[in-house]
């Protein structure tokens, strides 16, 4: 097992008689990409404010890589970079200068965070708009100096609370793949998103938090397989099938361990509890000199899983979102 | 050293970003004008200009520290960019210092106009001039406190600026400024020796005139009092109240 750098034990908030966050406990390793998933008022926001001191913790411990955050808060604030949901820079300031200034509040001397500054510049690709104000800047562009500016002090772990929502294609992407170039230097990144697809993609290990509870937590792959109920193979045919339900009760009599069903006119969806060995159903389709064009393995998403855990609607949590 | 850093910085962000403005720097230029033409016109002949020296010098630093500080945090906080500096690793005393510290300066500026103004224009006689530059920085600290004790319960820029408001202006007229404390009513009497202002301008009073109605000492121990208290109470509530 890697070196633990985050440690949250029994950690609660409460507001008067409102639990936020009700006695969630995980490690985060170094290194490693962490993913917090969540509806509207799971208490993503409320554990990120407790894990960088934004919010008192009203029972519970937490540890940077040994150091406790309840006793020596401002210690723990040095190995940290956090990027909060909102662009939150100094509008009337240059990209550059809100760089600069944020290295200062790091106690980075005025070439250190010169030097620092340029780099980050050119590495989120802002240079030619780093002598224009702030307020100036586009929506992805606030995002990704955003980012930069919680960087500048090389810290150990980066928080990010919704990283990517609003802002277009191009730049998300260019931030996402930001996120694995950090994460493959070392840096550990703990992430809060309503985009599964985002957390499938870059995640290591992911934890699905509901009404203040985490309710599943475990690497992508293992929350994935464990959402699998049944072993699907679709397998697309070149010909269109006119008599679907007798070719189908043939193939079941034919494997009585699966269960065969047509998806469409072609496609044909072979069901089974037990992992399928798909090769003598292939060569009895052949031999029925049935053309085969593809046969994929249906692999559930992270959605998928999130979807079974929790219970709650995808589609749901997105418009849930956008109105916010 | 770090420290040091940080906190250098956040007072030259402030000073660039908010008090070294074009309309920052012209009213703490036309504010004081503006009183003495008044008193002028109120008067319609020469003042003494002795008797209204305090009380110009005094208007402008309330008036300019209280809403410049109230109006600037209330403002980074509602944008947001407070959270970086309580995000960053710097003590919660030094970051309000550093803060309060760009508001003490502008206050400090504000009354340089009207000191020079009455002194090298009107030739006022300065009575002793170590009191009346250690008046106008203490009542610089203190009117910057009462404006970060503001901005604690303000969510927005125009609650500030109420707020403000709210406490100034009876504060004006209970410090002593215009009507001597005992000319007010018995019973409003002990509310002005609650005012911190009043010790404030207790002693520019002493400073130009050489009189005062309460002894120098304890015009001082109190505003130092006074400035402890707002300073801890303020720090108090911010950590109760910004970081929930």
């Amino acid at each position: 097992m890697k070196e633990k750098i985050i440690e949250a034990r029994n950690l609660t908030k409460k507001y008067d008689d409102f639990t936020a966050v009700n006695d969630i406990s995980f490690q985060v390793e170094k290194g490693e990409i962490f993913g917090l998933l969540g509806p509207n008022g799971a208490g993503k926001t409320t554990t990120i404010n407790m894990l960088t001191g934004m919010a008192k913790i009203s029972a519970g411990k937490i540890y940077y890589d040994g150091i406790d955050l309840t006793k020596n808060m401002k210690k723990a604030q040095e190995i940290i970079g956090v990027v909060a949901d909102e662009s939150n820079l100094y509008d009337e300031m240059s990209g550059y200068d809100n760089l600069c200034f944020c290295g200062s509040l790091y106690g980075l001397s005025k070439t250190e965070r010169e030097n620092k500054a340029k780099d980050l510049l050119n590495i989120f690709r802002l240079n030619e708009a780093g002598n224009a104000k702030f307020k100036a800047y586009s929506k992805g562009m606030k995002r990704k100096l955003t980012i930069a500016a919680a960087l500048i002090h090389n810290p150990q772990i980066l928080f990010l609370d919704e990283p990517t929502p609003g802002i277009d294609v191009a730049s998300a992407r260019q931030i996402r793949d930001l996120i694995k170039t950090l994460n493959e230097k070392n840096t550990t990144v703990f992430l809060t998103t309503h985009y599964i697809e985002e957390a499938e993609r870059l995640c290591d290990r992911v934890a699905f938090l509901n009404k203040g509870k985490i309710i599943m937590i475990d690497t992508v792959n293992n929350l994935i397989n464990a959402a699998k109920d049944e072993n699907l193979i679709e397998v697309v045919l070149k010909e269109k099938i006119s008599e679907k339900v007798q070719f189908a009760l043939k193939l079941n009599e034919e494997f009585p361990y699966v269960n065969c069903s047509f998806k469409n006119d072609d496609t044909l969806n072979i069901i089974s509890s037990k992992q399928i060995d798909i090769s003598p159903i292939v060569n009895h389709l052949s031999s029925q000199n049935k053309f085969i064009i593809e046969a994929r393995l249906h692999r559930p998403s992270l959605e998928d899983a999130f979807v079974k855990w929790t219970g709650i609607e995808i589609d749901l949590m997105k418009k849930e979102k956008e109105k916010k | 050293m770090k420290q040091s850093i940080a906190f250098w910085n956040i007072l030259l962000k402030d000073m660039k970003n908010y008090y070294l403005k074009p309309p920052n720097i012209s009213w703490g230029i036309v504010f004081p004008f503006a009183w003495m033409l008044m008193m002028f016109i109120r008067t319609r002949t020469v003042f003494n200009i002795e008797e209204v020296f305090s009380g110009i010098v005094a208007m402008s630093i309330l008036f300019g520290t209280t809403s410049m500080l109230s109006v600037t945090i209330t403002f980074e906080r509602k944008s947001r960019s407070f959270e970086r500096l309580l995000l960053a690793p710097i003590r919660m005393e030094l970051l309000i210092t550093a803060k309060i510290t760009g508001a003490i300066l502008f206050g400090i500026f504000n009354s340089i106009i009207p000191v020079l103004f009455s002194v090298l224009y009107f030739k006022a006689a300065v009575a002793d001039w170590t009191m009346l530059v250690t008046g106008i920085i203490l009542l610089s600290i203190i009117s910057t406190l009462l404006g970060l004790f503001i901005s604690v319960s303000a969510k927005e820029v125009f609650e500030a600026q109420t707020y403000s408001n709210f406490f100034r202006f009876p504060m004006i007229f209970l410090c002593g400024l215009f009507i001597p404390i005992s000319a007010l009513p018995v019973l409003i009497q002990p509310l002005s020796y609650l005012l911190p202002v009043t010790y404030g301008v207790d002693i520019l009073k002493y400073s130009i005139t050489g009189d005062n109605a309460l002894s120098i000492v304890l015009d001082l121990a109190f505003v130092i009092t006074f400035c402890f208290v707002l300073f801890y109470s303020s720090l108090f509530f911010i950590k109760k109240k910004w970081i929930i």
